[in-house]
């Protein structure tokens, strides 16, 4: 059964691998031991600015030019959690889950939310490079953090995904868009497609 | 069990992000404070890669350090010129503080042990003229270079290093000399030094021709402080 709508896998799918340049990039500017093994600093720096600014864009297309009735039901989706999925946060069970659980919710509204902080504090930190009215001391340090915290959500994220075998099967929906209806019944037995 | 829905979704959200662009006013005082705290563990658990350092440069690749061929020059308004191999420099006094690093997009990494020589001690060689009231610090990362002004380059603390916590300057901090200012942001502290050149007046180095402050201060230039 159809889990995931094509425009929801092009913008998970959009996001993953802007992500990974951007941490790929990024790592290189912020760990020494590569910045000396790459060198190349100022490429290094516009390719991960230019990633950056092309990751939003894309982003952004997705959302003005995909299905945008079925974003703004995604959004109500990840907004609302009833009783069970509280429960399912605290780790009581049963707690019979949508299509999307309470921890893939909160992911998703994180994931959002950092998406956002890593825009501004880069585009802070290569205005502020430039004009000293856009330099905040902390710019930097949110910068990192965020990606610290992306790390986190995204080992987990990768965990559940691709290693943990009770949960795995969801990368078929993510990648075709279609669960087995046994897997959905077993792991999202709220879920009724529309 | 249709309860009413209870709205956590755009609450976290939202939290997220009021809390993220709060952190640029707090995010640092917060930082400071909480590393200031769990710094006696920081030895054993680092918090952050490589004690905090970042490596920036601004050309292709890093300066290669040939202990044959290097030479530091003092030349300039000087009445000797003069031309240090490494094993010359490593012949002058030592001096050793432990200081802060500041770098002006926000980062500082506390105590650093430096290791090298004062810059009088370099200085008195060449014997600088009358109408030299400024020393340009010329990297061999082209086109680097900074310059202080001969009453900076005199403060207590002001030093040549060749040594970074008790072990040879590395390549990525600038072996296998750089300029140490804790008073200024790090982009005053010279990497890769290959030069002096006694000159009348400070000029704009690498950054500030791009718009930074020449009087780096910590705290005080750069949008930073009053």
């Amino acid at each position: 059964m159809r889990r995931f709508s094509r425009t929801e896998r092009t913008l998970h799918w959009a996001n993953a691998i802007g992500f990974f340049l951007l941490l790929a990039t990024g790592l290189i500017l912020y760990l020494p031991s590569l910045a000396v093994l790459v060198g190349r600093r100022p490429l290094i720096q516009d390719l991960h600015f230019w990633s950056g600014v092309g990751w939003v864009c894309v982003l952004a297309a997705i959302l003005l030019a995909g299905d945008r009735r079925g974003l703004a039901r995604l959004a109500r989706e990840v907004d609302r959690f009833d009783r069970d999925d509280l429960r399912w946060l605290l780790g009581r069970r049963p707690a019979p889950q949508g299509r999307l659980n309470a921890g893939q919710k909160l992911n998703t509204a994180l994931t959002a939310a950092f998406t956002l902080l890593f825009l501004v504090s880069g585009l802070l930190l290569w205005f502020g490079e430039r004009d000293t009215r856009f330099r905040f001391a902390s710019t930097v340090l949110l910068h990192d953090g965020l990606m610290y915290a992306a790390l986190v959500l995204l080992v987990g994220h990768l965990y559940l995904a691709v290693i943990h075998p009770a949960t795995r099967h969801a990368l078929r929906g993510i990648t075709l868009g279609t669960v087995d209806e046994e897997w959905a019944a077993r792991h999202h037995a709220k879920w009724r497609p529309e | 069990m249709d309860d009413a829905p209870h709205r956590i979704g755009r609450g976290v959200f939202l939290a997220t992000l009021a809390g993220g662009i709060g952190s640029l006013l707090w995010g640092k005082a917060v930082w400071d404070h909480v590393s200031h705290t769990v710094s006696p563990v920081e030895s054993l658990v680092p918090l952050v890669p490589s004690g905090g350092w970042r490596i920036y440069t601004v050309s292709g690749s890093l300066p290669r350090f040939d202990e044959r061929t290097w030479r530091l020059r003092v030349g300039g308004h000087v009445r000797q010129p003069v031309s240090l191999s490494y094993r010359e420099l490593l012949a002058l006094p030592k001096a050793e503080q432990v200081s802060t690093f500041h770098c002006v997009t926000g980062w500082s990494v506390k105590d650093v042990h430096w290791g090298g020589v004062r810059l009088r001690d370099v200085l008195e060689h060449a014997q600088p003229l009358a109408g030299a009231h400024a020393l340009e610090f010329v990297s061999a990362e082209k086109p680097y270079v900074d310059s202080l002004t001969v009453e900076q380059a005199g403060l207590h603390d002001v030093m040549l290093a060749y040594e970074m916590d008790g072990r040879p300057l590395s390549r990525a901090h600038g072996a296998p000399l750089r300029l140490v200012i804790p008073e200024m942001y790090g982009y005053k502290n010279v990497k890769w030094l290959a030069g002096i050149n006694l000159v009348p007046r400070a000029l704009d180095g690498y950054w500030e021709q791009l718009g930074y402050d020449r009087d780096a201060w910590v705290g005080r230039s750069n949008g930073y402080g009053a």
